[in-house]
Formats: structure tokens, sequence, C-alpha cells
């Protein structure tokens, strides 16, 4: 027992001093990366030695190698929710509700009246608690992922409309009447200029609600569901108190989020790499 | 002001007759199935008065729920618990503390990433990643196990408006505290100021816009997160209570009644702290 907990603060020590010498030395380039992976390992491990030490029942806070250890005995199940809940459910959505919002976007873009008029609106849902619409939709589409790809479409929608209407506006003046003494027609205005200029804005519409998509997914099933998917398998298992196979669910939730988030980014980085919040990333 | 007025008020317009029209496209089946079973022919005029007047309608027409809205704020007593006052009540008092424990922790945390470099190193990548974990998905989860240690009320369902909240304001605090300038930073060392005074003096100042910024995503995500933090265990009360229980009844208008409550409290909130904002800023001489 006693020891569980000398062994955690040990390592609690052991971590802050490795984390005070990395940060200490002077070329932290290569310690960029370390030094919240030493972080990281730390608080699992000081995690792993107060829930043993301490005896803290599993049905509370079960340790990370029990959360480990189920992780890696129901892969099926696990992977089964994954498709379920992320692919079908999250992408889908994330997909149609990203490609409807930018479509509204550019069309929108044409009329000035509209765009005044539609971008204080959709500031103000942007803001609202959308998740709350759930259990209507899943009046609507039915328990199957349908309704939860509807959750995460109308959740995308406003935050990626805003970003890409604000991004149309990028381009300067100069820039449109430089396309103007092209002859550059509207289109080819869009296409050469205003949309890669708007880029920036549409990656960081598409950045925030990669999280979006994949809370809409999870949230949307705690309303009804069929009996696979990360939330149905989070509120059941909550209910037997097999909390280890929450945590794993949650370990894949989080791993699928950050992958889908790093997708995105890197795929800012390839599209957007002239702006100078990118440049100099590279070298 | 006219100029930026009357294009909301007509995509606000355009809205509500779509919504309308949604209204009789949804409703209709059911209006016809019962009109076939009661052997009457609907005309089209009793098939849209029908339509917008259901008891369990797919969608609500909009005076439905206005009316619905009315009803249950206005008709009855504050204490009740039919009044969605009460359920509003019990939200904004989780939202309100979630909030307020988020942003201390979030001013908290960028205050040491702005002066250790340990843990701007170790600990603001984890907090950007922190985000990208779909935390509403284990709310579940914290209050069952915060049930279980015997903690319960609003407590658990603060935490996760919290967990919501400390988000922005780390990173607008981060931003706000290293805004002063190299110029300005040295200006301070000349009058030979310590550490501490740079910081009274010239970051915190200078960071009160980007705090203001952040609070207002802040508040509405600690909102998200106090109605959520009522769905799994079956809350009794709160906005999100009412979400569930209209979903298990089937009673369309009390969740769409509970949605634009909830839609009425996010703007009430970013409103207030923009208000509060203009004052703040104005007294510090940056409005």
């Amino acid at each position: 027992m006693m020891g569980w907990i000398v062994a955690g603060i040990a390592g609690w020590g052991l971590g802050m001093g490795i984390n005070m010498r990395l940060a200490r030395l002077p070329g932290s380039r290569a310690a960029g990366p370390l030094a919240p992976v030493v972080f990281g390992v730390t608080l699992l491990w000081i995690w792993e030695c107060f829930v043993r030490g301490l005896g803290v029942p599993g049905v509370i806070l079960p340790p990370p190698s029990a959360i480990a250890l189920r992780l890696a005995d129901s892969t099926a199940i696990l992977w089964q929710d994954f498709v379920q809940t992320a692919i079908r459910g999250a992408l889908t959505g994330y997909v149609f509700g990203c490609g409807a919002a930018f479509l509204t976007a550019v069309a929108v873009d044409r009329f000035a009246f509209l765009r005044r008029g539609l971008l204080p609106v959709g500031n103000f849902v942007a803001a609202l608690p959308i998740i709350g619409m759930a259990p209507i939709l899943v009046m609507w589409f039915g328990f199957d992922w349908q309704s939860k790809a509807a959750v995460v479409v109308v959740m995308v929608f406003f935050p990626m409309l805003v970003n890409t209407v604000e991004g149309l506006q990028a381009s300067e003046r100069m820039q449109r009447d430089l396309m103007h003494t092209y002859a550059a027609g509207y289109w080819q205005t869009l296409r050469r200029l205003r949309l890669p200029a708007a880029m920036p804005f549409v990656f960081n519409g598409l950045k925030i609600t990669t999280t979006l998509a994949l809370i809409g997914a999870i949230v949307a099933e705690f309303f009804g569901s069929p009996i696979k998917g990360m939330g149905f398998r989070i509120s059941t298992s909550v209910g037997q108190l097999a909390l280890d196979l929450v945590w794993a669910e949650i370990v894949v939730a989080a791993l699928a989020g950050s992958a889908f988030y790093g997708a995105v980014a890197a795929l800012e980085r390839a599209v957007t790499f002239w702006h100078p919040s990118q440049r100099g990333r590279a070298g | 002001m006219r100029h930026r007025v009357l294009p909301v008020l007509a995509v606000v317009a355009a809205l509500v007759v779509v919504w309308y029209g949604a209204a009789v496209w949804l409703n209709a089946a059911w209006a016809q199935d019962r009109a076939a079973r009661a052997g009457v022919e609907l005309g089209l005029v009793e098939l849209v008065a029908d339509t917008w007047a259901q008891d369990k309608p797919k969608l609500p027409a909009p005076h439905q729920v206005a009316e619905e809205i009315w009803r249950t704020t206005a008709g009855q007593k504050i204490t009740s618990r039919r009044s969605l006052l009460h359920h509003s009540w019990v939200t904004l008092s989780a939202t309100l503390l979630g909030f307020a424990f988020g942003t201390a922790l979030g001013i908290g945390l960028a205050v040491g990433i702005v002066h250790s470099r340990v843990m701007d190193m170790s600990v603001m990548p984890w907090v950007i990643a922190s985000q990208t974990i779909p935390i509403l998905a284990i709310a579940p989860m914290i209050i069952v196990v915060l049930n279980a240690v015997g903690i319960s009320g609003l407590l658990p369902k603060a935490m996760i408006s919290m967990y919501l909240s400390f988000f922005p304001v780390v990173v607008g605090m981060v931003k706000g505290l290293r805004s002063p300038g190299l110029m300005q930073l040295d200006q301070m060392k000349t009058w030979n100021a310590s550490p501490a005074q740079t910081f009274w003096r010239l970051r915190l100042p200078a960071s009160v816009p980007y705090l203001f910024a952040s609070m207002k995503v802040a508040i509405a995500a600690s909102l998200v997160g106090a109605i959520v933090g009522e769905l799994p265990t079956g809350a009794v009360a709160g906005l999100g209570a009412r979400l569930l229980a209209g979903s298990y009844y089937g009673q369309t208008i009390q969740i769409w009644s509970a949605l634009f409550m909830a839609a009425a409290l996010a703007a009430l909130l970013v409103a207030l702290i923009g208000a509060l904002q203009r004052v703040v800023l104005r007294r510090m001489g940056m409005g």
C-alpha cells in the first residue's frame, strides 16, 4: 500500500525533474515534443500508483493498467462501436454538414443583403446549445446512425457557414480590383483569388467542427440507439458499473478525435502552405 | 442601424415561414391519417389548420411553442415543478458555478503557462489535446462516479461545465498575457519593475479584452455542459431533464420550448458578458 504511494511521489518528482531539465536546454527544438510526453506518462504513473496505493475501488476509478487490459480484450466491441458512431454517424454528418455549409456560404456571398442578415443569425445560432436538437432529430430519423448524422449536420453547419462567409471576405479590395483589370469574371475571381484566400478561415471552421461532430454523434446516442455505438456503450456500461469499459471507450473516442483533428490540420498545412501561420514550420 | 436590422429581420422572417411550411409538410401525414379514420375529407384549409394545432406534432408550429413557453413561465408559480423558469434556474445555477470554476482554473493555468517555461512546454499541448476528446461523452460517467462518492446535485454538473469552459479561457488568457509588445516590456524593465509589478500593471490589464472575448465562448460552452450533464442519471429538474422527459413521452412541444428557453438563456448570458465588457473596458480607458 504505502509502497505504491511512495513510488507515485517518486515518479512525480522524476517527471518534474526531467521536464525542468528539458525546459532549460538551450536548443529546445528537440525537447519540444518530449516534454508533453513526459508529462503525460508521469500523470498516468501517478494515477496508477495512487489508485493502487489508496485502494480506490474499480467502480469509481480503475487504474490505467486495467483500462489498457480491457482495451486489448474487447477490440471487437470497440471497433464495432467506432464504426457505428465515428464513421457512420460523425464522419457522414461532418462531410454533409460542412459541404452544405460551404455551398450555402458561396451562394449567400453573392448577395450582400443575405450576407448581412445571415451572419448575425448564424453567429447567434452557432452559440446556441444545438445539442438539444438531438432528441427531436432522433424522433424524426429513427434510432440508427442516420439520426446521429443529422445531429452532426445541424451542429457543424453554422460554425462552418460563419467561418466560410467570413473567409470569402478575406481577399482585399486591391486584389479584387486587380482581378477585375485582368477581365476575370465572377467564377474566375472566385476560383483563383477568393477561395484560396478563404482557405485559412475554412480550415478554422473545419477544425472547430471535428470535435463537435464526435460530440454530436455520441450524445445523440443517449436519446436512443441500436445496441451498438460509443454513446450507447458508455451509458449502458456506466449503469453496469463496468467503468474499465467506459474508460476504454473514452480512450478510443480521444484517439479518434485527435486523429480526426490531426488529419484536418495536416490537410490545412498542405493547402494553406502560403499563409504566415504555416510558414517556417516545414524547416 | 437600419442597414443591419432589416436584413436580419428578413432572414428571421424567412426562417419562420419555412418553419410553418415544414410543420404542414411533416404533420400532414398524421392529420390525413386521423381524418381518414374519422371518415372525413380534409380540405386544404382544414389540413393546414390541423397541422398547426396537433397535440404531439412531429414539428410544432412556432405559435404552439410560444404558447407553451408563455404557459409554463408566466402561467405558473416560479417554485412550481411545472414552471420552466424553475428548470431554467436549476440549469443556470450549474452553468454559473461551472463557469466561475472554469474561468478561475483557466486564468490560473494561463498565468502559470506564461510565467513558467516548464508548464508552457508540458501542459499547453495537453490543454489543446484535452479538447479533441469528446468530453461530453463522459458526462454520464462523471455524474455517476461523483454520485457514488456521495457528491450529487449541483456540483457534478458544474464540473462538466467547468471542463468545457476552461479551455477558451486558457487559450485567450495566454494570448492576452503575452500581448504586450517587446517595447512595453522593455519600458517596464527600465523602470526596474519586478515580475509581479509587470504582471499586475502591464500583462493583466493588457489581457482583459482577450479575457472577455473568451468568456463569451466559455459561458455558451458552460451552458451546453450543464444541459448535457442533466441528461444521464435521469435528473428530475433542469432544461436537460425537460429535453429527456419530452423525448421519452413524445412531448415535442415541451422539447422545443425547453430548447428555446436554453437559446434565450445562452443569448442572455452572452449579452450580459458583452455589457460587462463594455463597462469594464470603458472604465479602463480601452473602450
